[in-house]
Formats: structure tokens, sequence, C-alpha cells
């Protein structure tokens, strides 16, 4: 390939450590055809070059699995939350605009720190206990239509997109956001899981919890798994509307 | 109120006040203002039944102020902690999002100035409520203009907010009722919208 092959344009929101301002750089890269966001990446690590022509570090991201599954190379691409696996080149307008998640504290440049979703998990027990000093055999079956949806839910790779665009998750609010309330169906629609549902409730009925939800419904937009979000954020508004009657009623 | 283990019991408690009493008082009330379309008795009447209802203070301040303060001022606070980004994500939800926190900041408003001219002025300033008042308050073109803003804002913020109310008591969980629903809360909206500026153009 000559100097004038076709060379694909990433403009990258960096930043050199948590501390520091973020700042943009170019880059123009070779172009080969079916690359993806993580490929183009690779490239720039590979001859760390920036569209100046100037030496520069090679842009750092997380990513992990390459398939969609694992949520860890989730970044703002083109103004849309996304994975970066997924993202294909040919698919998507140059030039490139990447930046790391709003919502999350950037470790470095793409990289950011996902730490609030897993204790927003741990806060509403995103889990089937199970541990005993005995063993407690099998539990009870779950029906198979429930099972088909609740498949869907198990989809959730704790990716963020659904944070980044809620416009109640931000830093003026303590919204726990819609990803661990879909959990708190998933769980207590489980057979063994549904014994701990009134401890996952009232996690959601604390500081933060489900009532923070306003209805932009731009979660259900956003997730790349195409969970049905604002259908669980209503189902769980529904086991809450009935588990405050039952604890002032008795 | 908004932290701690308490929020969770005032929003809904501002979920609920939202519907009832405020929206249905604010329905009760158009629907007495469109009898101006029937001429200046027949309003008169209508709002003589009102103004001569029993317990009037009773019922003003349980039924009407307090609810819609707490309503008003909750409000206000909890639009201000949304970052609004219909700049980026353009999806229809997200816009009627954007606008039930756009009108409400406009209905607060809008209701300071109604209250203080048409309540205010009449508990102790002497002015009497009746078809002239707001005659003379909307003969101004701008203020007719103000009060049409206000009041689709109000419409709007009464609907939008039913269909978000069903959805935060869990009432309509389905993708399906959601869409059926909102059919139904444009019907309303168009409805209302029809009734109150009706009214409001009998005055003017």
């Amino acid at each position: 390939m000559s100097e004038t092959a076709q060379k694909i344009h990433l403009i990258i929101k960096r930043q050199k450590d948590a501390n520091s301002d973020p700042y943009t750089e170019e880059f123009l890269i070779p172009y080969r055809p079916n690359m993806n966001i993580i490929s183009a990446l690779i490239e720039i690590q590979r001859n760390p070059v920036n569209a100046k022509g100037e030496t520069t570090t090679p842009v750092v991201w997380e990513s992990v699995c390459l398939e969609e599954v694992c949520g860890a190379c989730s970044m703002v691409i083109n103004g849309k939350p996304r994975q970066a696996c997924s993202t294909l080149i040919d698919k998507i307008s140059q030039p490139i605009h990447l930046a790391p998640l709003t919502t999350f504290p950037v470790i470095r440049d793409l990289r950011v720190d996902r730490q609030r979703m897993f204790d927003a998990l741990k806060r509403v027990k995103a889990w089937v206990p199970i541990d005993g000093t005995y063993d407690l055999g099998a539990g009870p079956r779950m029906p198979e239509k429930t099972r088909q949806w609740a498949y869907e839910l198990s989809k959730c790779m704790t990716c963020g997109c659904c944070l980044e665009a809620c416009p109640n998750v931000n830093a003026k609010s303590k919204f726990i956001g819609p990803a661990a309330i879909s959990q708190v169906r998933l769980f207590n629609a489980h057979p063994t899981g549904a014994m701990h549902k009134e401890e996952r409730l009232e996690a959601l009925m604390g500081e933060g919890g489900i009532t923070s939800c306003g209805n932009s419904q731009n979660c259900v937009q956003v997730c790349p798994k195409g969970i049905p979000l604002t259908t669980s954020i209503a189902q769980v508004n529904r086991q809450v509307t009935l588990q405050s009657f039952r604890n002032f009623f008795g | 109120m908004e932290h701690g283990k308490y929020q969770h019991f005032f929003r809904k408690l501002h979920s609920l006040a939202g519907i009832i009493p405020v929206g249905v008082f604010m329905t009760v009330h158009l629907l007495v203002n469109y009898s101006a379309v029937w001429g200046i008795d027949s309003y008169n009447k209508a709002a003589g039944f009102m103004v001569n209802l029993p317990f009037k203070y009773f019922l003003e301040l349980f039924v009407i102020f307090l609810p819609l303060l707490f309503h008003g001022i909750y409000g206000v606070v909890i639009a201000f902690q949304a970052k609004q980004n219909v700049g980026q994500y353009h999806y229809a939800r997200n816009w009627k999002f954007f606008f039930q926190r756009i009108t409400g900041l406009i209905a607060f408003v809008f209701l300071i100035w109604h209250v203080w001219e048409t309540k205010v002025q009449v508990e102790f300033n002497g002015v009497e409520a009746n078809y002239n008042l707001m005659a003379g308050i909307v003969d101004n073109g701008w203020m007719l203009t103000l009060y049409i803003i206000g009041i689709l804002s109000c419409i709007y913020h009464f609907i939008n907010g039913f269909w978000t109310f069903l959805i935060t008591w869990g009432i309509t969980a389905s993708t399906k009722s959601q869409k059926i629903t909102e059919y139904i809360a444009i019907v309303l909206f168009f409805g209302l919208a029809f009734v109150g500026i009706r009214a409001i153009l009998a005055f003017a």
C-alpha cells in the first residue's frame, strides 16, 4: 500500500491520568477492511504517531472478550456509548470520535473505573445464595416461560452504557442506575433467589434507589444487549409498590 | 428530605401528589373555567359554586396549597438534579423527559403569578373574584400569550406526569401498555388543551 492509501481518521479524547485535564489527539491510521475500533487502537499501539507525525504515547483502553459479552471496552463512539469491539469501522462515519464514558472516573485515556456498578450489584445482592453448612440439594425448578425472559436479563455485562445515557445518573444524584434494577428483577424471578426478594427491594427503596428513575428511557435505547431495561424498571416498581404496602399494612 | 432513608417515601409522595390532588384539581379548575364559554353569568355561577364550598379554607389548604407547594418545590429540586442530554440522545421519550422538567419550571413561575393575581389580591386586597377579574388580566395580548403558555405547560406536565406515574407505580410495565397509554395521553393532552385554551379565550 502506498502513502496515498485510504486512512482512518480518529479523534480521541485523552487523559494522562485520573487527575489531569483531558486533551484531544488525532490519528490517521492505514485502512484495512473489516476493522473494529479495537483493531484501530491496536494499530495506534503498534505505531504511536499522531496525525501531525509526532511520536506520542499509545492510547490506553480496556478490553477483554472482543465479542461483546464482557462489557469492558465501553466508550463513547461518535457521541453514543457502545462497545469498541462490536463497532465496525466500515459501518460508522468518519472522522471517528472516541471518548471515555463520562459517568465513571477516568483512569487513563479511554479506560474508566466501573467500580460503582459492581458496588451497586453488591448493594442489591444480585446473586442467588446457595452456601450452607450442608448440601441444600437441588432448588425448585424455574418455569420455562420465565426462563426465556430471565435469560435476556442475564445478558447484562455491566458495561455501563445505560448509566452513561441516563440523565439522572450524574454527580448531583445518587441514582443506582438501570443495570442493577434489572438484575433485581432477574434474581427475584429465580425460584431460589426469590427467597431474598425483600432484601433486594429494600436496597432499592434506599437513597438513590428506583424512585430516582425519571423515565427518560434512554437506557433501553442504548443497551448493546437489547435488554428490556424499562420493562424491568416498571416491573420492579410494581414489586416495590407491593412491598411498601406489605411493610406498612402488614 | 432528599437524602437518606426518607427519599423513597418523598419521591413517591411527590409522584402521587402530582395526580391526586393537584392534577385532579387542575382538571376540575379547567372545566369550571370552560363555563365562561357559555357566558359571563354561567361562569360567575360555576365559580361561585367553588367559592362557596363548605370548609373552603380547609379544602384550599389541604387539597390545593400544601400538595401544590410540596410538589412544586420538591419538583424544582428534582428537575435540577438531571443532567439534560437531549442534544446527544434525540429519542422521543428523552425529549418528553426534558419537557417534563421545562414545563414544570414554567408551571412553577406561572402559578406563583396566577395565585398572586387571582387569589392573594382577592383575599387580602379586596379584589372580587369573578369574570371581570380574569377579563381584565387577559385583555392585554402579552398577558393572554403568557397565560396560554402557562396553561399548556401545566397540562403537558400533568398528562406526561400521569403517563410516568403509571410506570413509577408499576401499573404499566410492558412496552405495549406504555405505548397504548402514550396514545391515550396524547388524546387527553389535546382534549384538556382545547378546554383550557377555549376557556381563556372566552375571557379575552
